[in-house]
């Protein structure tokens, strides 16, 4: 399977690349050739650090490229800040839009008697009729870090609890996003990632 | 719920894992490769591998060694050790790991965290701390010092002000090691740990004493690690990080369970 997997130079993608690879994908990586965007067959946007990296999606065309292709109806599976980028925005980069495919911003969990970054394996409460997080069962864990979260509301394909319940996932026809790192999640991870290859992909934006 | 995490680490000299008491009198303890894949399958919540060897010699072989024994493994896995720049830490990210751990080199330049959390971000930077307390000091474990060269050489900090820099400078974690402790099983230094973790907002991984399933009690409890390292624990069959955890579980431990 064709997985287009795309670097905007916002850290690291050896482990992303490494996980498809195991479940049988062929990755292949663009930081700007529009046409792997366009032959893609599964879109992967990874990504660690700040909200303000996806700037180099818009310079770039990718933005463009990317809303085409969902608008084509191909899967696509934003990681962490790749989650987080198809919402409006993110109170990290308040100038910074995202691709507002989910009409909500993403905040900073609030501060108090707990650290923030959120950083470890923390549960999934998973809302019935996800495709991608399919035969995840009640309470399994995936491993999160990150200090910025998209709130809980109708797309929301599981949540979690840390200080206060999240979007730990979202899903709406052929868009999905996990705020976790499949890639880093053990079994559960894989099985989260081998859902989103496997998917038959019916319903488009 | 967040869960504590228990890391295995794997001390790794000339390419193999080897086990010491107080950073001496090295044991070999097998391929690092198949430990690890080991204490994932045994319930590892993250691997962490440090060189203890880091000479310039041997970079080639610790990278052979990263790449080998990421290649398997799906949970987060850090390496440390001979990481001096920036330059060190993209190469052992382009092998497989997740994050890195720096210790003297960012004491030698703190910029050095700045530099690796601008470029793979501060999840990506872990900031291994060598402390001792200080006997002479009005309050040893608030004083504690910093320590480098395997725990040789006075490094001129305070443990709770570094760990404070470390942070403002961009370190996703800190990695506190009490070199009192290391090694001997009596414990993790609790009071160090908690003085640690209470200053700064990012999680602590407690390291060196471990011995019992009651000092990772004691840890996550009293010390207020967010994660703990063990290394002796694990080797030769003593534990295994599932047993581990299930034991922590009935002391009321939230732990990541089944693994």
């Amino acid at each position: 399977m064709r997985v287009t997997v795309i670097d905007y130079k916002a850290g690291n993608l050896t482990s992303v690349l490494k996980a498809l690879r195991h479940l049988g994908a062929e990755p292949a990586v663009t930081d700007g050739d529009l046409a792997l965007v366009e032959s893609a067959e599964r879109i992967v946007l990874p990504g660690v650090g700040h909200f303000a990296a996806t700037e180099r999606l818009d310079a770039t065309g990718l933005t463009t490229a990317v809303r085409a292709a969902i608008a084509r109806g191909v899967p696509f599976l934003g990681i962490c800040v790749g989650m987080q980028w198809l919402y409006a925005g993110s109170s990290e980069a308040p100038n910074q839009p995202g691709l507002a495919y989910f009409a909500e911003h993403c905040a900073r969990f609030p501060g108090g008697a707990e650290k923030v970054p959120h950083v470890g394996w923390n549960s999934l409460e998973v809302r019935s009729g996800s495709r991608l997080l399919y035969s995840v069962e009640p309470g399994e864990f995936v491993y999160f870090t990150h200090s910025y979260k998209a709130p809980v509301t109708a797309a929301t394909a599981a949540t979690t609890r840390y200080i206060e319940p999240f979007a730990a996932a979202v899903e709406r026809a052929n868009v999905m996003g996990v705020q976790f790192h499949p890639e880093k999640s053990g079994a559960t991870g894989l099985k989260i990632l081998s859902n989103f290859l496997s998917w038959k992909g019916q319903g488009t934006a | 719920m967040i869960t504590k995490r228990i890391i295995a680490c794997l001390d790794v000299h000339g390419g193999r894992v080897v086990k010491g008491v107080q950073f001496v009198d090295l044991i070999d303890a097998g391929d690092p490769a198949t430990q690890a894949a080991r204490h994932a399958r045994e319930g590892a919540d993250e691997i962490v591998l440090l060189d203890i060897t880091a000479t310039h010699e041997g970079r080639q072989t610790l990278l052979d060694t990263v790449r080998r024994t990421a290649r398997e493994l799906f949970v987060p896995f850090t390496v440390g050790g001979g990481i001096r720049s920036a330059d060190d830490a993209a190469q052992a990210f382009e092998a497989g790991a997740d994050k890195v751990s720096v210790n003297s080199a960012a004491l030698a330049d703190p910029t050095l965290i700045d530099a690796i959390g601008r470029n793979f971000g501060s999840q990506a930077v872990v900031v291994a701390i060598d402390a001792r307390r200080d006997a002479s000091a009005a309050d040893p474990v608030r004083e504690a010092q910093v320590f480098v060269q395997g725990g040789r050489k006075l490094a001129g900090r305070r443990v709770v002000e570094w760990a404070r820099e470390a942070e403002m400078r961009g370190a996703g974690e800190i990695l506190l090691t009490s070199m009192d402790s290391d090694g001997m099983r009596t414990g993790f230094d609790c009071e160090l740990t908690s003085a640690v973790s209470e200053s700064v907002n990012i999680p602590v991984i407690a390291s060196g004493g471990a011995g019992t399933v009651g000092h990772f009690v004691d840890v996550f409890g009293r010390g207020k690690a967010d994660a703990a390292l063990a290394a002796s624990i694990f080797h030769f069959g003593v534990s295994s990080a599932r047993s581990l955890k299930e034991e922590l579980a009935k002391a009321g431990v939230s732990v990541r369970l089944p693994c």
